[in-house]
């Protein structure tokens, strides 16, 4: 975590050296593909966790592409974040059979418990939270998930117990 | 060769010509919005949908490639249904300030929306939710008018610049630099190609006309217009006179008559930035300085090597553009001469180019131009004033800057200032040197080379426009490939002519005429009648010469005359 908020507390480095390192390596194994762009960016998400400004200059740059056709296809994906995102990342389903289901109400919830919006990230940096449009677990609607774990069949009261064990998890 | 039939009428084109360009040989128009010749081919805006035999539904006729036997209808109610439907879905997110906008009477959507019956209001209006950026000192952007053709990304990126892109998706599309920064802290340069892309009024000029008119009524202030060569070939479409008439004389009747003022030919320091720039080529040539020397007229040039290529400074020509020349001529050579105190002259410069209203506002210009205005604010100031411009009698320039060389003049076109300081550098060179015309940098090829031998010595020049060519120009130069001794760029396409302050004229005319060429021909035609050819043979010259500078690159000259950059890195 503490690596983390030293990159986006400046936003002017690049993270640490190993971070800047992989990034440099990812970007010349890729770059004389076309349309290599995407796959860079993936990486890139995957490295800093999100895609500060500074490592889309620096992808732009590499590439000899305008930083607005980076910014643009950033922006163009909702996949991409242009946000820190928390230690835990939570994606509340917003697809038909979660919202039927009332999935709006979870999301609610998630946002009362944390004090913060959807897209945005805690100040510990402990969770961010983010929609998204179907996990393919309809049969468990509505679902959410927090990092790479599904939670099915939710209701709001059972949201706080949730959050509360990655607290006492990451004490 | 493909045989197909538009709305029955037979033509013949060739194999992977697009039904856009097979309608214009059976002088069949169909509408388009998102594309431009030469500058935007994405087929996104829908409104060329055409039926064509051998396609499932309706296809873009801007990118679909015809075929054998092809049958092409662009005139059914199914077309004509379905461009309805698409100008009132744009209309639904425009905001619909036509009264008052700029581009009224010459917008392309508003031209549409009456041939097609679109209703404004078919599906609502939107409440406007884009800020206005006018941070930038060249160009605004309103982007609650913008359609999201994105001719102006187009634009921009093909100038290599690539300031702008389209930023989130769906509904939420809208045009804005990389982090959504304020244009003025993007890489933009200024050239205002994406201004005359804009086929509505989401991109306009940074105004300046209430300055002038200010200025005018100011009766402590005594106003001095001049007028860059390009504007007198292009102000007269803002008229209706067709492309390429030489308005010099309408022009000049028509800014006496805006209120008290003297008006001055830009083509005069055109000729001075000549003499200095032609006596720095032959300094670095003789004394081994730095090569190839760069022109530096073009402040979105300027600006460019800045920010992209700041390695490429020293590159440079020092001298001053004709406009801060003749800002710096006004304050210093003419105010001493008539004694009249600076602080009281206002200059008021008339430039096709956007770029010049930032240059004249860098702080080591120190503000000898008060505004630069565009031959759009002109044609506006002018048609405002209530003046008859195309029945106005032809009147000359002021003294004592009315006189210049066909040199001068066609510095207004691609090539013009190589040609111009060739005849003068090579005149300096070897006195017995006769030739004035040099037809290999003309015209509006995007590179073009030469080669000449001049008193023993060979000079390698090569002339590139539009950024694009610049980029390829300076890569082969890094590279080693290119080898030159002296380079002329334009940041726009075709050189000043085809400015971004240029009359904005809509796309069936942009498609159909070559811009570039026909407005460079009024230009050249006023070069060869003109009995001065050489710049060093204006009696202008002879004057600020004899009477101030002594001689070119003198310390005087150097003092007034030339300037220095900065580097700015920018992605």
């Amino acid at each position: 975590m503490e690596q983390f908020e030293a990159t986006c507390a400046g936003c002017q480095a690049l993270g640490t050296p190993e971070q800047r390192a992989q990034l440099q390596k990812v970007i010349a194994e890729s770059k004389s593909t076309p349309g290599c762009l995407m796959h860079i960016l993936q990486e890139a998400q995957g490295i800093y966790g999100y895609l500060p400004m500074q490592v889309q200059r620096v992808i732009a740059e590499e590439l000899g592409i305008p930083l607005s056709e980076v910014y643009g296809v950033v922006t163009f994906y909702s996949q991409f974040s242009l946000t820190p995102k928390g230690k835990h990342r939570i994606n509340v389903c917003l697809g038909t059979a979660c919202y039927v289901k009332g999935s709006d109400k979870i999301l609610e919830e998630v946002e009362k418990e944390l004090g913060i919006k959807c897209g945005e990230c805690t100040e510990d940096g402990l969770f961010s939270i983010d929609s998204c449009r179907c996990v393919g677990a309809c049969g468990l609607a509505p679902v959410m998930m927090v990092g790479e774990e599904v939670y099915g069949k939710l209701t709001p009261d059972k949201v706080k117990g949730i959050l509360d064990s990655y607290k006492e998890a990451s004490k | 060769m493909i045989n197909l039939k538009i709305n029955h009428i037979p033509v013949t084109v060739p194999e992977g010509t697009t039904i856009l360009e097979a309608a214009r040989i059976a002088n069949v128009e169909i509408p388009t919005l998102c594309y431009l010749k030469d500058v935007a081919c994405v087929g996104s805006c829908r409104m060329c949908l055409v039926e064509a035999t051998g396609a499932r539904g309706l296809v873009a006729a801007c990118v679909y490639p015809v075929a054998e036997g092809m049958e092409v209808l662009t005139n059914t109610a199914k077309c004509r249904k379905s461009r309805k439907l698409t100008l009132e879905l744009m209309l639904s997110k425009h905001k619909k300030k036509c009264l008052s906008c700029e581009r009224n009477n010459n917008c392309e959507l508003q031209r549409l929306s009456v041939e097609y019956g679109a209703e404004e209001d078919h599906f609502g209006s939107d409440e406007p939710i884009h800020p206005l950026d006018d941070s930038n000192p060249c160009v605004v952007r309103d982007n609650d008018k913008c359609i999201n053709c994105m001719r102006c990304v187009a634009a921009c990126r093909k100038q290599h610049v690539g300031a702008i892109g389209p930023i989130d998706r769906g509904f939420l599309v809208h045009v804005g630099s990389a982090g959504e920064v304020a244009l003025k802290e993007s890489s933009c340069v200024g050239c205002g190609q994406c201004i005359v892309a804009c086929p509505v009024g989401a991109l306009t000029v940074k105004s300046n006309i209430g300055e002038v008119q200010a200025a005018l009524e100011n009766p402590e202030k005594k106003v001095v217009f001049f007028t860059a060569p390009s504007v007198r070939a292009t102000l007269g479409e803002a008229f209706g006179l067709p492309v390429g008439t030489n308005v010099e004389g309408k022009m000049v009747a028509a800014i006496r008559r805006l209120g008290n003022c003297e008006v001055f030919n830009m083509d005069v320091t055109a000729d001075l930035t000549i003499m200095e720039e032609a006596a720095e080529l032959v300094n670095r040539i003789q004394t081994g300085g730095v090569l190839p020397m760069f022109t530096s007229c073009c402040p979105g040039w300027v600006r460019f090597i800045e920010q992209t290529h700041p390695d490429m400074i020293p590159h440079l020509s020092t001298c001053k553009s004709p406009q801060e020349m003749f800002g710096a001529l006004l304050k210093t050579y003419y105010c001493e001469k008539n004694g009249i105190d600076p602080k009281n002259l206002f200059v008021v410069s008339v430039i096709p180019c956007t770029a010049k209203k930032y240059e004249c506002k860098r702080p080591e210009m120190g503000g000898e131009v008060d505004v630069a205005i565009t031959t759009r604010e002109l044609a506006r100031m002018i048609k405002t004033a209530g003046i008859k411009f195309c029945d106005l009698a032809d009147e000359e320039f002021d003294n004592p800057f009315a006189t210049c060389s066909g040199g001068g003049t066609i510095f207004g076109a691609t090539g013009g200032v190589m040609e111009a300081a060739l005849r003068v550098a090579a005149k300096t060179l070897d006195g017995k040197f006769e030739v004035v015309d040099f037809p290999e940098v003309r015209g509006a090829t995007p590179i073009k080379e030469a080669t000449y031998k001049v008193a023993g010595k060979t000079i390698r020049v090569a002339v590139a426009s539009g950024l694009e060519n610049a980029e390829e120009v300076i890569r082969g130069i890094q590279s080693g490939e290119r080898h030159y001794d002296f380079v002329e760029i334009m940041a726009c396409p075709g050189g000043c002519v085809n400015g971004g302050g240029q009359p904005s004229l809509p796309d069936s005319v942009r498609n159909n005429v070559n811009l570039k060429e026909e407005r460079a021909k009024a230009l050249y035609t006023s070069d060869k009648h003109n009995k001065i050819r050489l710049s060093s043979e204006s009696p202008v010259m002879d004057a600020v010469y004899g009477e101030y500078f002594g001689s070119p690159n003198s310390h005087r000259a150097h003092q007034v005359l030339h300037t220095h950059y900065k580097a700015d890195p920018r992605v």
